[in-house]
């Protein structure tokens, strides 16, 4: 056992307390340690933003290396924070419309051919009742099908369709519990991480 | 209270304590269950394995402290693996601005491990806001998203960067990703530019990513620290996820007794509920 004699490890060591002291009931140190998060971060942020993009990417290229392109993406930061005055908040739609725009013309094409039709060819599976792949690529297709009709709501849910949207919500349901599964074993890994810290870098009792 | 109605309302401190039992134990004890490797990772362990010396990886560590318990590990011991069969790595952290810590750590501590040197073996390019304009950026030349690595040396005077100049140059981009960021890697890294992605995302992410496996759009996919587990495992350098297993699986097996528990609780105190209405 070699407890550490590092202050970060030890402050570190008592704010993982403070947080989990909240599993007994809500309390001062967990409060502390809550508003200590909030506050860090947005410092933490703040500093990043400045030293690792505002400066060497807006301000030294535009000043020290004549850059002048950049004042354009400056005046449209600038018009962000007319929000904050009511008179002006109008010129902020500008810089949200183009940040807009911009993103929609890229995305829309990309994320068409990633997200859809990637996904739809990926469905197109050949169908066999002799091998295995082949049950497995039509329970993959009978799951979509039967998911798609569950959302197709300009029809009552009767007969063929009823049928199908019950097994479609059957195959949904097998899906919210496979992702209920992992959010266990998520929450469980990030215990397991506090308790290793603890364990190996403050109390030195494990190796 | 009866006893069904006790086995439905355990106080859920005792819980706590049981849950933090069954993962301090182990970890004192090990108890050395099997660990048993997925397709999913082992297809990306036999991507980057098949590389040669001096192929170029771009891994970007896109997550912060609040996902380090899961992702550290995967980004660790993918690092391992590029630098002990010589590849090099080009490292971004695109997610958040917090995210540029842990992405550090974790380079300098593999990179001192097999004693690679920044510039030469391996490239921190930092953080940059806008993941998908970065990403594309990337696309067409690195120097135009990052004209300086995480450290201010100017990209041109960086000698593994020379002769790099897109993601034709790169064998393969893994995002080790606590956010959404993945889709990000697989619509224009992947879709507009071609470039096979791997994948490892924490385990509350992992069912959103599986779609990707099943049309080819990810090489392979790691979730949670049962991912980063078996890559440990297929690198054979075991490390704090092996470690974290043991109190993973006891942790699981005392909830789903717990939720038995529960159930049975429930069913048979509505049983007994409608044997006692319908005799009285």
């Amino acid at each position: 056992m070699h407890i550490s004699s590092s202050i970060g490890i030890w402050i570190a060591a008592f704010l993982t307390l403070f947080v989990y002291s909240f599993l007994y009931k809500d309390n001062p140190f967990y409060k502390f340690a809550e508003h200590l998060v909030i506050g860090l971060s947005g410092g933490y942020y703040i500093v990043t933003v400045w030293t690792q993009i505002l400066k060497p990417k807006l301000f030294t290229p535009l000043l020290q290396q004549g850059n002048l392109i950049l004042i354009f993406p400056l005046i449209l930061g600038l018009f962000m924070w007319a929000r904050f005055i009511p008179k002006y908040s109008w010129i902020s739609r500008w810089a949200i419309a183009f940040t807009l725009g911009v993103g929609s013309g890229i995305s829309i094409p990309s994320v068409m051919q990633a997200m859809i039709i990637r996904q739809i060819q990926a469905t197109m599976l050949p169908v066999g009742f002799h091998s295995y792949i082949g049950w497995m690529n039509l329970f993959i297709i009978v799951g979509v099908l039967t998911s798609l009709i569950y959302f197709f709501f300009s029809a009552e849910h009767k007969g063929f369709l009823g049928v199908s949207a019950k097994i479609g919500i059957w195959f949904i349901m097998i899906g919210f519990g496979a992702t209920f599964g992992y959010t266990v074993m998520s929450r469980i890994s990030l215990l397991i991480g506090r308790i290793q810290f603890l364990m190996t870098d403050w109390l030195g009792v494990l190796h | 209270m009866n006893i069904y109605e006790k086995m439905m309302s355990i106080d859920r401190r005792i819980l706590f304590v049981l849950i933090a039992l069954s993962v301090i134990i182990p970890l004192l004890k090990p108890l050395l269950l099997p660990i048993n490797v997925t397709k999913e990772a082992k297809h990306l362990y036999e991507f980057v394995d098949e590389l040669k010396p001096g192929d170029v990886v771009l891994l970007s560590l896109d997550y912060d402290p609040s996902t380090m318990a899961e992702c550290h590990p995967m980004a660790l011991s993918i690092l391992r693996q590029c630098f002990s069969r010589g590849i090099k790595v080009i490292v971004t952290s695109l997610a958040r601005p917090e995210g540029l810590g842990t992405a550090e750590m974790a380079l300098t501590q593999a990179a001192k491990e097999y004693r690679k040197k920044n510039g030469e073996d391996y490239v921190f390019l930092g953080y940059k806001p806008n993941a998908a304009a970065v990403v594309l950026a990337m696309g067409e030349n690195f120097r135009l998203a990052f004209p300086n690595d995480f450290y201010g040396s100017d990209l041109e005077n960086i000698p593994m960067i020379k002769g790099l100049k897109n993601y034709k140059n790169i064998r393969i981009v893994v995002t080790v990703s606590g956010s959404a960021i993945i889709d990000t890697w697989v619509i224009y890294a992947g879709g507009r530019y071609g470039v096979p992605i791997g994948a490892g995302v924490t385990a509350v992410m992992a069912t959103d990513y599986y779609k990707y496996l099943q049309s080819g759009q990810l090489v392979g996919l790691l979730g949670g620290l049962k991912g980063a587990a078996e890559y440990e495992k297929l690198i054979k350098h075991p490390d704090m996820a092996t470690k974290g297993m043991d109190g993973q699986n006891i942790a699981h097996l005392m909830i789903v007794f717990f939720i038995i528990i529960g159930n049975i609780g429930y069913f048979l105190g509505k049983k007994a509920k409608a044997s006692k209405g319908m005799g009285g």
